[in-house]
């Protein structure tokens, strides 16, 4: 009976807020008017490490897998994106899509043989995987090695808007974005995102309770390859190139980086995150300051004074402070 | 004599046997956990593992339930063998087990950690597209396995709040989601107070009219009182089976398990 009245309160956090969604209704319109004063490029830069590292929350934060191989389905689907568009010189929204192919099918291939470990041996599985990608992207011929994949132009989107110009991109840009982030939000409160906290709680209980657990944990791993491939098709149609920068391990560290800098397993946590390393990134690249020493004692920060992230600590704080 | 008047007991009724084993043994690299046991649970009845610790009680619950893969014997689900199957086929089939350390989905409440187990037979699992109000048609279905193990006004409370006597409840009523026709309890009284332990002694009773229930248990009270066949094991072997009476009019059960026991 004790536990009657000491735990309300946490029942009451964790039920969906009406101030939520007004406050996600104002984010979406300040999305809308934001490059009246801000770069359009740079906040669509935003929007896909953004989205990168929303995808791989689906499968750190929501799913409880480590993954250190992501950047195989960003740079993955980057290279086919840009192959796509200059080589099959379709349009940008089927380009788009073979991307998005591509790092499902890479997804599901990697995933296949990495589900079937567990925590370090998962990350380092995931690793040595994408490593073989890198590889591979190295010595292909499609991907013209170091120079990677240029010069070729955007398109028109359906063949009917022409997205050379970035106030129109910006626009789809955000189209996209918001859609993704939704999905990614259904996903995770949805039948199979019930099971995937489950499993993430008490594996062993749900495999009692009938679950292939391996089966829900690929189908997490391949949807977030998905939306990462997203993430980084957007990327080679924003910069109009595809780099081996992209499937390197660095940038698979990265969103790792945004991840856990914004907090993990909530929707607001990766793109607080990528916000902030991209937002960083791009000013100290002006001023000649190291950036990745800065990145790197931002993280030691975080580390020390907020390991919930920072969003996570926000919310940590707002719960702790109701409760009387 | 008394051995040759159990096994008489158990041979016809084998083949009513829910779930049954033969010749089940389990070694560890050269550390033998488990040898040649033989066990039938009954549909409608209960039986009670018991033994000393270390008897391999776990070892066997782990093996009948496929958490653990046996060395050699053979595992019957009705006319089913099961022995080569996956813990979660098992559990497809209507074999459902507790765990000795309490599990729970900690961070959902109470009526989601029973949703939990209704969604896949209800082919609500693998949906990501649909949104979590299409699971409402499994609430009033999970309050009332809620309400079964008197947790129904706790319903929106998180799992991981309750006290270690609830849980074990809550974990009944997820196992019952399942709709099982084996139910496998390891330790399902150990760490409750006196009146939980009374009140889950009932409902284990009564689940058991519907299925077979197989429960490792050290509460010898409970045991006599509820359990309808018991095997006594002993370094991972049968001691004895049969009923309360027989088993503890065995002087060898006496000597090792029970003469201790009964003076706690």
């Amino acid at each position: 009976m004790i536990e009657a009245e000491e735990f309300e309160t946490v029942a009451e956090t964790t039920r969906p807020h009406r101030l939520q969604r007004v406050l996600v209704l104002v984010l979406i319109a300040a999305l809308m008017v934001l490059p009246l004063w801000v770069y359009p490029v740079l906040l669509m830069k935003l929007m896909c490490f953004a989205l990168f590292a929303s995808a791989f929350n689906l499968l750190l934060g929501y799913g409880g897998l480590l993954s250190f191989g992501h950047a195989a389905f960003f740079g993955g689907s980057a290279y086919a994106t840009a192959h796509a568009l200059k080589v099959w010189e379709v349009t940008p929204e089927l380009a788009i899509l073979a991307g998005v192919g591509a790092a499902l099918v890479l997804g599901l291939a990697m995933g296949l043989l990495a589900v079937r470990r567990q925590g370090i041996y998962f990350a380092m599985v995931t690793l040595a995987l994408a490593q073989m990608f890198y590889f591979f992207c190295l010595q292909a011929p499609f991907t013209h090695g170091e120079d990677g994949i240029q010069g070729f132009s955007r398109g028109r989107l359906f063949g009917l808007i022409d997205l050379s110009d970035s106030t129109v991109l910006y626009y789809v840009f955000a189209v996209v974005f918001v859609a993704s982030i939704f999905a990614i939000w259904r996903i995770v409160h949805s039948p199979y995102g019930m099971i995937l906290q489950a499993i993430r709680e008490n594996e062993q209980r749900a495999i009692s309770l009938g679950y292939s657990v391996q089966r829900y944990k690929l189908g997490a791993f391949v949807l977030s390859a998905g939306f990462a491939g997203l993430a980084g098709g957007l990327k080679a149609l924003l910069f109009q190139f595809a780099t081996l920068t992209d499937v390197n391990w660095h940038m698979s560290g990265e969103v790792i980086l945004m991840t856990l800098l914004g907090g993990i397993g909530s929707i607001a946590g990766p793109i607080v995150g990528a916000g902030l390393v991209v937002t960083l990134q791009n000013y100290l690249a002006t001023t000649g300051f190291p950036v990745t020493t800065a990145l790197g004692a931002t993280f030691i920060v975080c580390v020390l004074l907020f390991r919930r992230g920072i969003v996570g600590e926000f919310r940590h704080r707002l719960a702790v402070r109701r409760k009387p | 004599m008394m051995m040759a008047k159990v096994s008489a007991r158990i041979a016809p009724e084998r083949a009513r046997a829910a779930l049954s084993a033969r010749g089940l043994s389990k070694t560890f690299g050269n550390f033998q956990a488990v040898k040649d046991v033989d066990i039938d649970i009954l549909h409608g009845r209960i039986h009670a593992l018991i033994g000393p610790n270390g008897a391999g009680k776990s070892t066997v619950f782990n093996l009948l339930t496929k958490f653990l893969q046996p060395s050699a014997g053979t595992i019957m689900y009705g006319e089913t063998d099961i022995t080569r199957m996956a813990p979660a086929d098992i559990a497809r089939l209507g074999v459902a087990r507790s765990f000795q350390i309490s599990a729970t989905f900690g961070d959902m409440s109470l009526v989601d950690n029973v949703c939990v187990a209704l969604q896949r037979p209800n082919g609500l699992a693998v949906q990501f597209w649909r949104p979590l109000s299409s699971l409402s048609r499994l609430r009033p279905r999970a309050m009332e396995l809620l309400g079964r193990v008197g947790l129904a006004d706790m319903a929106d409370h998180r799992a991981a709040d309750l006290s270690y006597g609830r849980k074990r409840a809550l974990e009944i009523a997820t196992t019952l989601a399942l709709d099982p026709k084996v139910m496998l309890l390891d330790e399902p009284l150990a760490g409750m107070g006196q009146e939980d332990v009374e009140r889950m002694a009932r409902l284990i009773a009564d689940v058991a009219q519907g299925c077979a229930v197989l429960m490792v248990e050290h509460n010898i009270k409970v045991v006599a009182d509820i359990g309808h066949d018991i095997t006594v094991l002993q370094r991972g072997e049968i001691l004895t089976q049969g009923n309360y009476a027989e088993v503890s009019a065995d002087p060898r059960v006496r000597e090792a398990y029970m003469g201790t026991e009964d003076d706690d």
